[in-house]
């Protein structure tokens, strides 16, 4: 009796966008074809060209190379948030779901009070006390990150926890950790599953709005944001700059958002 | 199935490239033309001027903006210009304005008794002469016969009395301009003489007693916020906040009148804006547009070259190692190719400078000293190992964000000191903190950004790098520089210019010599003129000068 399992044409071609993007990023990781600091004057704001795919920006750099490696700062940025939430996340959701009582008060009106503030001027407010750069804006977009997982978690457990396979558990004298993390936990992976995928999602579009802003990655190194953020002025001149690392984006989103809408049915 | 699915993607496609679109534009701000990243000498003259003027007036936008191409002149002479700034005016009353942005727009409205003329000179505006006693401690100056203030009234020698004091804090209060707490007392001997006397003697008294800050304004007037009135070539006639102020030739003027009749000042907050507002023909003017804004513009407009007046530099903090050390700050100046960054920044364009003084100075700027380090990468790397760092070393440089020539102009640094093993991590910061941490806090290894001059006096430029200097935010210390400026003030105090002007070209030098910040260049100044209008007159100090515009 084994289920038949059909693939809709939005997952698969959400799987090869996505892997066709990681592909990308772990070749940016190991190689790119050129240096991505090098500057040529004479290559400023070349058009593409065989040598130069995706053309040259201001300082005549390749933008190929630099799309390689921000893709990767981007991806490396974007993963590191949702792990921070995810695993934050899941602790406080799991937690005051569970058990509640005053530690759920407390805690999601904690919660509330993060959520309350945008992403973006929470980590703002972050940057402007530890300073800027990659690792700072993580943890920014990280805190502003847990909320919306834990919420989800919190709904989850609520759901489980009257479950007579949970309370037959308790019954049987299980320790509490062993029900939350082994009994309901695994339960609770199809939507965590979801959440997590768009919440990396938002996570690219962030780190993107954050360079754009000047407080992520800092120049020379590139990140799709700040490399959309520099190509502006020259959208008219030279537009393939501004059009790649915009595109890389779009392909990021698309191919995870096409997974994720699987994950849900 | 598929062809829903197709529709849905192409949607979904469409869709988050509007709201990325959207939503990454949104805050472009003053990206490109802020020219917030200048250090006044006295005060931090940015021009982020947020207005909160107690203005009731709301008058409508007086007789309909010109809209199209072509300088416009009516046949009975009467012409008119819009001129894009990029702030609202913070204040209309000259003692009360903060931002060099609002200064150099009431430069227009307002007179003190000199102002600078465009060589960079002092000259008679309120006063028709002055004389200086010998101590350097009394100034009398003669009020101007006839000069009359835009309500019609003459400008009598009280007005003058009234308005210094009040900028000296005398009439009770602060004073309104720090240098002024200076004056003893200013008095009015007769209908035509006005006499200010100083504690202590000091140079620079008549370059700030000819900021517009200081100028002089109507004592029987007490509305000047809503109601402005000054003596220069163009009078106020209304204003709308946030939207636009507008101007009018002042036909009594005492000096030579104005060209045009009407302007309008339209505020172009949006930096991404101005191209558009020029083609469009919403504005025929904007001053200090970007290479980049300059080259997407049509052949309807001139773009006009000048300087912003500035030392853009990577200023580096004497006092830290190991920029304390004189052969490291040396190895910089020979790693850093100043022409190149030009090339890459701003086509070229911009003046080199190598010291903490520009061309506009005249005869305190020294230009042999800007090839004091012609680029030599080996000559630089010996130098380092002189020093102990042979492997090179990496320090954080601290940028602005908001200003996106100095942060290219960071980068390209950043990549050519790697020639030479140094590695530069550059910090983008925000100009607030920049501000607290870098120029008060002096928390910092090094940073890019232009320092400019208030006045035009060589100490403007020269006196923050006193060892003791209150603002000598790059810790500068050496002995024989001090002994050099003390020695240039004695000259001025006995009104020896020549032996003044020697000493000052001497700290110049040692500035350079002992490589005290790797300086770059003096910026250029990009104006965007519609074609049909002529007379755009550049000034050595942060000014507009509406009246010597033209219709061609």
């Amino acid at each position: 009796m084994k289920k038949k399992r059909v693939y809709s044409p939005n997952y698969i071609l959400g799987l090869v966008i996505t892997g066709v993007m990681l592909l990308l990023i772990l070749t940016g990781f190991i190689h790119t074809p050129y240096d991505i600091t090098k500057m040529d004057s004479s290559l400023k704001l070349a058009a593409p060209s065989l040598s130069h795919p995706m053309g040259c920006d201001n300082f005549g750099r390749d933008i190929f190379s630099r799309v390689l490696k921000g893709m990767g700062n981007t991806f490396v940025i974007a993963s590191a948030t949702v792990a921070i939430g995810t695993v934050c996340g899941v602790m406080v959701g799991a937690f005051t779901g569970y058990f509640g009582g005053w530690l759920d008060e407390v805690l999601m009106r904690v919660n509330d009070v993060v959520f309350a503030f945008p992403g973006i001027l929470l980590a703002l407010v972050f940057v402007s006390i530890f300073g800027t750069g990659k690792y700072n804006v993580i943890a920014a977009l990280g805190v502003a990150f847990i909320p919306s997982f834990a919420r989800i978690v919190r709904g989850e457990f609520i759901k489980y926890r009257e479950m007579d396979y949970v309370k037959s558990a308790r019954l049987a004298g299980v320790p509490q950790l062993r029900i939350i993390f082994v009994h309901i936990l695994p339960n609770t992976m199809p939507v965590l599953a979801s959440s997590v995928m768009i919440g990396f999602n938002n996570a690219v579009l962030a780190e993107a709005g954050m360079s754009y802003l000047g407080i992520g990655v800092q120049p020379p190194n590139a990140s799709l944001g700040s490399m959309l953020s520099e190509s502006q002025t020259y959208l008219f001149s030279a537009p393939w700059y501004a059009v790649f690392p915009g595109l890389m984006i779009i392909l990021m989103v698309l191919g995870l958002s096409l997974l994720a809408d699987r994950g849900k049915r | 199935m598929a062809k829903r699915g197709q529709r849905f993607m192409k949607v979904l496609f469409a869709g988050m490239l509007l709201t990325l679109t959207v939503a990454l534009s949104g805050c472009s701000g003053d990206k490109a033309a802020g020219d917030s990243t200048q250090i006044a000498d006295t005060s931090a003259a940015g021009s982020s001027g947020a207005s909160t003027v107690a203005n009731e007036e709301t008058n409508a936008s007086p007789e309909g903006t010109k809209e199209t191409g072509g300088a416009s002149e009516t046949e009975d002479g009467a012409s008119h210009i819009t001129i894009g700034i990029p702030q609202d005016l913070d204040s209309l009353v000259p003692s009360l304005s903060q931002g060099a942005g609002t200064q150099e727009i009431l430069f227009n409205i307002y007179e003190g008794l000199y102002k600078p003329d465009s060589e960079g000179n002092l000259v008679p505006a309120v006063a028709s002469g002055y004389t200086m006693s010998e101590d350097g401690l009394v100034y009398t100056f003669t009020l101007r016969d006839g000069i009359l203030f835009h309500n019609g009234n003459p400008v009598t020698v009280e007005d003058v009395v009234y308005s210094i004091e009040t900028c000296a804090g005398l009439n009770g209060g602060e004073p309104v301009i720090s240098a002024f707490s200076n004056i003893e007392r200013v008095e009015a001997p007769d209908s035509q003489t006005v006499v200010i006397t100083l504690k202590e003697s000091s140079n620079p008294f008549m370059a700030i007693l000819s900021t517009v800050e200081a100028a002089i304004v109507p004592a029987d007037v007490d509305d000047l916020q809503t109601n402005p009135v000054g003596t220069g070539p163009y009078k106020f006639v209304s204003r709308s906040l946030q939207e636009n102020v507008v101007l009018e030739r002042f036909d009594a003027y005492w000096g030579e009148p104005a060209h045009i009749k009407d302007i309008t000042l339209k505020v172009l907050a949006d930096s991404d804006a101005i191209v558009m507002n020029l083609e469009g023909g919403a504005v025929d003017l904007v001053a200090r547009v970007s290479t980049a804004q300059a080259a997407e513009l049509s052949s309807d407009f001139e773009v006009l070259e000048g300087t912003m007046n500035l030392v853009q530099a990577m200023y580096l903090n004497n006092a830290v190692a190991p920029f304390d050390n004189e052969k490291v700050r040396q190895a910089l100046c020979y790693a850093v190719n100043k022409q190149e960054i030009l090339d890459f920044v701003s086509e070229g364009k911009g003046t080199l400078v190598g010291s903490s003084m520009f061309p506009a100075f005249g005869k305190y700027y020294v230009e042999e000293l800007n090839d004091l380090y012609p680029t030599d990468i080996e000559k630089a790397k010996a130098l380092l190992s002189e020093a102990g760092y042979a492997d090179g070393f990496s320090f954080t440089m601290k940028v602005p964000s908001n200003y996106q020539q100095h942060i290219d102009t960071a980068q390209v640094v950043a990549e050519q000191l790697k020639q030479i093993n140094v590695t530069a991590n550059i910090e983008l910061i925000e100009w607030e903190t920049w501000l607290s941490d870098v120029y008060q806090g002096r928390d910092f290894e090094a940073t890019l950004v232009g320092v400019d001059a208030s006045t035009l006096t060589a100490g403007a430029m020269l006196s923050r790098f006193r060892s003791d200097a209150h603002n000598n935010f790059v810790n500068f210390s050496n002995a024989e520089y001090d002994a050099a400026y003390q020695e240039a003030l004695a000259a001025e105090a006995v009104m020896n210019d020549a032996k003044a002007t020697e000493a000052y070209k001497k700290c110049e030098t040692i500035l350079a010599r002992t490589a005290a910040n790797v300086y770059i260049q003096d910026m250029c100044e990009l104006v965007a003129v519609r074609k049909g209008y002529t007379g755009y007159t550049f000034y050595p100090l942060y000014i507009q000068d509406f009246s010597k515009l033209e219709v061609k």
